[in-house]
């Protein structure tokens, strides 16, 4: 059609601005070494054997062999499905509660609140240990309450209670975002037409957000079969791939078995991600575009609010009740038998368990890790919302796969892709094993969660801003660092906190990685709630909780008192 | 005040865009070529889709054109990037720094140029004189009604005192009677910094008021360039007629250089240098035309309504509805529905396609 000088121009124009193309360079570079290729790895461990003159199929023939490994995969689906859909509709019942009913007392409104900021603060075990702990043989509730004295909480479910409890604000977020985006003409159309509340909300609302539906099942069930903290700990017997994998390569000892299993995990990760994001989300987007014309009538009728209410209500304290336990747990002196108050667990902690080195460690390598994170999602998110070029598609679909890569596959990934050197010649084999490793793999975990979130504010920012800069005479490093950063500094700092307590709490990952040298907090609390000293372990949650909890509230002062995004926002 | 007043020059531009519908590519803007002169007023005028911004933003920068090559000042500047260009743009959502001071929004670029302070105080004063925002230097951004805000978006691009100084439809978020001023003020402005200017818009008004030459342009190509008159009185096709002001058009056959028929009945024109023995259109103006007992055309009244300063008419000449705007109706005759009368105007007065 014509000469096309476009392109060309464009790229002669990107080449003007070094520091943009070293950016995206060493951006490139970074997503290919430590997303894919541990990933790509896996699958050419998994594929060939050197000694058997190539490709082969023979380790996928031996590991589907293994009876074990076959139930572990329907015991994964099992769980992920029922937790996917308990998730989902808990979820739902709380944000419909939240959108629709009139409940604004403050005590109620305080519980939703704490809900919602569960899944932030929220280490992983925290729920598996206070399950055990109210539950369990000794448990609180069965035992002292109830007077059940072998009481089993371990295996299926209690792996899918204790997820659902987790997952499901997850869900409840979602859902509550699309729930406000109903225009609330469409159901009072429906009511003037003659339909009472039940048909509303099953012939209008639900239709709506069916695909959101869907949507949250998805992510839960992602969730839920990546993950590996809870089957660890409340699994018993009852072993999922998260786990399987890890004692493969950790009882087993058995490299390339572990790869193949983790190439299975990821199969399924992926064909579920493929499903939510090209699919239902669109379909998401599709069906719910306008804001809501104006505010809604809240249902006020008691039939409907009482009950929902209570349930949700009831819900919500146990949640609650069980984040508590986790505190008393460390100041008893033992769970079930002995509660006299003390200090021991804290000052066992402290003095025969490191709890210092572990605190310190924890602290420090989350500290460098989450600065590089919310960066590197800003700068990340800023190429693909405001930049055109030739491999923005690679950087964005290779940030939002790593959202789908199970951290026990990233795990083992990066056992069987660095500890000989990138693609076992040694090369970069220094890296195995230091801090540094665990500080890219901290990045990498929250990376895909940063750059969503980034990538949604900016999109909120009027693209000519930028330009205007860019026409003033600013290159693109001075446009980012005088116009970009500053316009989302909110979402930059609370970016901050989000990738230091992920990198807190991380688990699955980190502990095929971690060397005897570093003690961390939660590979602390893996080891003592598996080894039955609870009240260790609770002692170390409770010091994993101030910290998170500390640093959300901390985020929240600062953004009070220096957030200028926000004020613009308001009045504008 | 512009250290120099540089010309634009568009050779052959083309650029391609993808319809995201159906994924075939188009020609947002095809084979434009365009000479602006320094120190003139130009608008760009068409509806939307015409390809009026797109090129507006290939002058900038912020696109690269598929075919051709721009020109500013002399100088080639396909692969300059928008920070290296000699323009400065004001923008439709104005744009503005929100974390920034107006001084500092007007200050961004003469900072970049690593200006010394006190010429930056001092250009930064002066430019808000200009524009009437003296004494704000310290207001943020959002505490600016929409025409102030827009004067800073104008002072920021004037600052940098530019070769050319592009505008991206700057007056289309004010309401109706602070665009009236504001396009005054514009012009002053321009005319006072003695600089060239680009002027997108799809107001039709807009254009009238501000421009030297407006070019017209419809589905990416250049309908018609011309002085706000030419363009008016001469249109050179039914788009350009219809699209400046209110146009009526009647089909029929050019007979010869002064005579056309329309419907059977003929009618003195002015067609020199057409073709006689054609099919034609006349162009009338509904200012242009009166209703009569005697004259070109016969006609019935359809719609009669007194707007104050004229008498509004709906006739229809044949199957052809015609609008009259009959100025000042105080002392003529009305015509009501259901009368029949005849179309008059002057030879002069009608224009031949």
């Amino acid at each position: 059609m014509a000469t096309r000088q476009g392109a060309a121009l464009d790229r002669k124009k990107l080449m003007a601005d070094p520091i943009m193309v070293t950016t995206i360079v060493v951006l490139i570079a970074f997503l290919t070494l430590f997303i894919l290729y541990p990933l790509a790895i896996l699958l050419v461990d998994s594929f060939y054997a050197p000694d058997q003159g190539g490709f082969t199929l023979s380790i996928f023939q031996r590991i589907l062999a293994m009876k074990s490994f076959r139930t572990a995969i329907t015991n994964t689906l099992k769980v992920g499905f029922l937790v996917g859909i308990a998730s989902t509709l808990i979820g739902l019942l709380f944000a419909y509660v939240e959108v629709y009913v009139k409940v604004r007392t403050k005590f109620m409104g305080g519980l939703f609140q704490v809900v919602s900021m569960l899944p932030v603060v929220s280490p992983p075990f925290v729920l598996s240990l206070s399950m055990i702990m109210l539950f369990g043989k000794a448990g609180i509730i069965t035992r002292h309450l109830l007077h059940i004295y072998d009481n089993n909480v371990y295996g299926f479910w209690g792996i899918a209670i204790v997820q659902t409890l987790t997952f499901f604000p997850v869900c409840y977020m979602m859902l509550k975002g699309l729930l406000k985006n109903i225009d609330p003409s469409l159901e009072e159309a429906a009511r003037d037409m003659g339909a009472g509340r039940w048909k509303v909300f099953t012939s209008v609302t639900l239709p709506l957000i069916l695909p959101g539906l869907g949507n949250a099942f998805l992510v839960t069930f992602i969730e839920s079969i990546a993950d590996f903290a809870n089957p660890m700990i409340i699994g018993g017997s009852y072993d999922t791939l998260a786990t399987s994998i890890y004692l493969q390569i950790t009882g087993a000892y058995d490299k390339e078995g572990a790869a193949a299993m983790a190439v299975v995990l990821l199969c399924i990760t992926l064909l579920m991600f493929f499903v939510q994001k090209y699919y239902l989300e669109a379909k998401t987007a599709a069906t719910l575009t306008g804001k809501a014309s104006r505010a809604r009538m809240l249902i006020e009728d008691k039939s409907v609010t009482r009950p929902l209410t209570l349930l949700c209500s009831l819900m919500a304290i146990f949640v609650v009740m069980m984040y508590i336990c986790v505190p008393f747990g460390a100041l008893f002196r033992t769970w079930g038998r002995d509660f006299h108050l003390t200090t021991k667990w804290f000052g066992l902690v402290f003095s025969r368990y490191k709890g210092f080195k572990a605190f310190k460690d924890s602290f420090l390598l989350s500290l460098v890790a989450s600065p590089l994170t919310a960066l590197l999602s800003m700068i990340i998110s800023y190429l693909v919302v405001k930049k055109k070029f030739k491999a923005k598609g690679f950087i964005e679909a290779v940030s939002m796969l790593a959202m789908a890569v199970p951290g026990t596959v990233l795990g083992i990934g990066y056992i069987r892709g660095f500890s000989s050197g990138v693609f076992h010649t040694g090369f970069l084999q220094g890296l195995y094993g230091s801090a540094a490793i665990l500080i890219i793999v901290f990045v990498v975990r929250s990376l895909p969660t940063g750059a969503r979130s980034g990538i949604s504010a900016l999109r909120q920012i009027d693209k000519s801003i930028e330009e205007s800069a860019y026409d003033m005479g600013a290159d693109s490093l001075t446009v980012f660092m005088t116009v970009t950063l500053p316009l989302i500094k909110d979402s930059f700092l609370s970016g901050l906190v989000t990738a230091f307590v992920r990198s807190i709490t991380a688990i699955s990952a980190i502990i095929l990685l971690v060397t005897p040298e570093f003690l961390l907090i939660t590979v602390q609390i893996n080891e003592f709630a598996e080894k039955g000293s609870y009240g260790i372990a609770c002692a170390f949650a409770t010091i994993l909780i101030a910290i998170t909890y500390g640093s959300v509230l901390l985020m929240n002062l600062v953004m009070k008192y220096f957030g200028t995004s926000r004020k613009l926002k308001e009045e504008d | 005040m512009a250290k120099e007043k540089k010309g634009v020059r568009l050779e052959h531009i083309s650029k391609i865009y993808q319809d995201p519908k159906t994924g075939k590519d188009f020609y947002a803007v095809h084979d434009t070529t365009l000479d602006i002169t320094p120190g003139s007023f130009v608008t760009l005028l068409g509806p939307s889709g015409c390809g009026k911004t797109t090129t507006l933003r290939m002058i900038a920068g912020f696109e690269s054109p598929d075919e051709g090559e721009i020109y500013l000042g002399g100088e080639a500047i396909n692969a300059l990037t928008p920070n290296k260009r000699d323009t400065a743009m004001v923008f439709q959502s104005y744009a503005l720094l929100p974390h920034y001071n107006i001084f500092d929004n007007v200050a961004y670029g003469l900072k970049l140029r690593k200006m010394d302070k006190a010429t930056i105080q001092e250009k930064v004063t002066n430019i808000l004189k200009l524009v009437g925002l003296e004494g704000m230097e310290s207001r943020m951004t959002n505490q600016l009604s929409g025409g102030q805000q827009q004067r800073v978006a104008l002072a920021r691009a004037l600052v940098l005192e530019p070769g050319v100084l592009l505008f991206d439809e700057p007056l289309s978020n004010l309401d109706a009677k602070l665009r009236v001023s504001m396009r005054t003020e514009i012009r002053r402005i321009q005319q006072e910094a003695g600089i060239t200017a680009i002027y997108v818009t799809h107001d039709q008004s807009e254009a009238m008021a501000l421009s030297d030459q407006i070019i017209i342009m419809n589905k990416g190509v250049v309908a018609q360039i011309g002085s706000p008159q030419e363009i008016y009185y001469h249109p050179n096709s039914e788009f350009v007629a219809d699209f400046i002001g209110e146009a009526n058009f009647l089909k029929g056959e050019l007979l010869d250089a002064d005579t056309a028929d329309i419907g059977g009945h003929k009618v003195a024109v002015n067609a020199q240098g057409l073709a006689p023995g054609q099919s034609c259109t006349l162009v009338l103006r509904p200012e242009a035309a009166v209703l009569a007992d005697a004259g070109q055309l016969p006609c019935q009244v359809i719609l009669s309504c007194f707007m104050g300063s004229y008498q509004n008419y709906h006739v229809m000449v044949g199957d052809t509805l015609v609008k009259i705007t009959d100025f000042n109706p105080k002392n003529k005759k009305i015509y009501n529905v259901g009368d029949t009368a005849f179309v008059d105007f002057q030879k002069d007065n009608v224009h031949v396609l």
